[in-house]
């Protein structure tokens, strides 16, 4: 095989739905394989830790079925990666169903479907910890400790190639992964085939956000990448969209520290010596890449503890005196808080949107807010009743505080609703490590089924 | 001399997480000689960022220009991962904002 193409119409599937016109074109350009990534660790902790989903069930069957039916019709694989936002077992268990159930309903001819497993068991974790083998923390993070994962809930571990490049070995048509890299999704099929690292590890970073790498901005609009042993060429499907120099060099550095170092389970995409050439419109063809393998081989961890029940309220202020004073005000609903239910064991978070609750002590105009703002109060605790009790009293106390020269002495505070509002659990990631693996086979299990194959019950 | 903002100069400027515990900033030029200006002009920088977000420096984790697209990126360490109780922006992305009034002096 000279080359290969992959088109990806989604850079996290089911979060928004795919554009049907673009899809369709890119099927018309009869790819090798239609892929896309399922997952992000953007959505914040809460759908991992309590195994939820961040998208609605019908944009991700909507996306299924778009992609089962051209995968089908041109009888080319099928590979999505991090099921469901977070990879988790039921998340796949769950795209696993709605591919059985669209074929069902479209009565497509059998075809054979495979999928991997990212969980991780917590004892298995701490095995590793008691034997020496340090959990290593990224981003500034320590060693993971076993104090940090009894407070997790629930961990995944991030698949490189391996286990999507098995499930092509086995001739699977269509792949459903647990949590794993981006690029793994579009890496896998091209290392299958025989390209070089470097190139395939490259054709899964330009294509896992989908029309990210092209311009003008338009998210969810598939893109084609080709690859050969010698280069990558990416190729906007829009109409309107091009992939220029700059929108695909633009893309390296998106969501990424470094534009320039890529870190997979297995080595490093190097992209400092990429060249990016224009070689038509709407394609730009990049060679220069190079791959590093990794001496040892370390998946990333991502987990995510359950910090407790949560309730939120909010309450407005105009009066200028309260705002130059909410410090004070919401000091007042903390003490209240904390008469009531002692100094520790829940949590009380204040932000004011109109000074800084967007960011915080790095807010620059904190010092100048606007002439409204919203106290925005979150509540959290280990029971709901309890939780919701705390909310209250943080945001309902904000009316009764006692600022001494305060003209208005009937309330201090506006409400949209006099009642606070229940709300996810709040959670918080405890993992963002890596660990040592020998066959990283062991951490990924894999099954394999027959779709649409006639039973005698059918017959 | 005249004084120009960053944002008359650039095409984007935008922020996102990079992973869990960090945010990472792009500002992206159209053509090479802004690009050029911004970077001769000194107004981007680990210490110029440092004093605009009133951070420690060395929660700066990266600070790059990119060559091949026109871009000066940085990257800044969380005081919490994103999502817990009390974060304001979960996916990072309007942590930007003050990057756009920076003053580039266009004489330099």
């Amino acid at each position: 095989m000279k080359s290969l193409k992959i088109i990806c119409p989604n850079g996290h599937l089911g979060f928004a739905p795919l554009k049907v016109e673009s899809f369709r074109l890119g099927v018309a350009q009869k790819p090798d394989y239609i892929a896309a990534d399922s997952g992000s660790d953007d959505i914040g902790p809460v759908p991992l830790g309590s195994d939820t989903c961040a998208s609605p069930a019908s944009w991700q069957e909507h996306d299924l079925e778009q992609m089962l039916l051209a995968a089908r019709e041109l009888d080319v694989p099928m590979i999505i990666g991090s099921a469901g936002d977070t990879g988790s077992n039921s998340r796949v268990d769950m795209y696993v169903q709605m591919i059985r159930d669209i074929a069902r309903r479209h009565d497509l001819p059998a075809f054979r479907i495979g999928w991997f497993y990212s969980e991780l068991d917590k004892e298995l974790v701490r095995g590793r910890i008691r034997s020496g083998s340090a959990i290593r923390g990224l981003d500034a993070r320590d060693e993971l400790s076993e104090d940090e994962l009894d407070a997790t809930t629930r961990i995944v571990a991030m698949a490189g190639v391996h286990p999507f490049v098995s499930l092509l070995e086995q001739k699977c048509d269509v792949i459903i992964g647990g949590r794993c890299s981006d690029s793994a999704v579009f890496a896998a099929p091209a290392l299958y085939h025989g390209f070089p690292e470097a190139q395939s590890y490259y054709l899964g970073k330009v294509l896992e956000c989908a029309s990210f790498c092209a311009e003008p901005y338009g998210a969810k609009e598939t893109v084609l990448g080709e690859i050969t042993r010698d280069w990558v060429e990416v190729t906007a499907m829009h109409p309107e969209q091009r992939c220029t120099i700059a929108s695909v060099a633009g893309h390296a550095m998106y969501e990424r520290s470094n534009p320039y170092h890529e870190f997979v389970a297995g080595g490093m995409l190097d992209m400092t010596d990429c060249h990016y050439e224009q070689v038509s419109e709407k394609t730009t063809r990049v060679t220069g890449m190079r791959f590093v393998p990794a001496e040892e081989l370390r998946v990333k961890l991502e987990g995510s503890g359950k910090v407790g029940e949560r309730y939120v309220g909010m309450a407005g202020i105009r009066d200028p005196y309260t705002i130059a004073n909410v410090d004070e005000v919401m000091a007042w609903g903390r003490r209240q808080v904390e008469e009531r239910f002692g100094p520790d064991g829940w949590e009380l978070h204040f932000n004011v949107f109109g000074r800084d609750g967007i960011m915080g002590e790095m807010e620059p105009l904190r010092d100048r807010p606007g002439h409204e703002v919203l106290v925005v109060v979150q509540g959290v605790a280990p029971t709901r009743e309890m939780a919701e009790e705390v909310a209250i009293t943080g945001t309902r106390q904000l009316f009764y505080a006692r600022l001494p020269d305060v003209k208005g002495t009937a309330g201090g505070v506006s409400f949209v609703f006099d009642e606070v509002l229940p709300a996810s659990p709040a959670h918080r990631w405890t993992l963002n490590h890596t660990m040592a693996v020998e066959k990283p086979l062991d951490l990924f299990p894999i099954e394999t089924a027959i779709v649409g194959e006639k039973t005698f019950a059918d017959a | 001399m005249s004084v120009k903002k960053l944002s008359d100069l650039a095409k984007t400027i935008r922020s996102k997480n990079a992973g869990t515990d960090k945010i990472t900033f792009d500002v992206i030029f159209r053509e090479a000689a802004a690009y050029d200006l911004v970077k001769r002009s000194g107004a981007l920088s680990r210490g110029s960022i440092s004093r605009l977000l009133k951070i420690d420096p060395a929660r700066i984790t990266d600070f790059v220009e990119y060559d091949p697209a026109y871009a000066i990126k940085f990257t800044i360490l969380r005081d919490r991962p994103s999502g817990s109780a009390g974060d304001g922006d979960i996916f990072g992305a309007q942590q930007y904002a003050p990057l756009l009034d920076i003053e580039i002096d266009d004489a330099a």
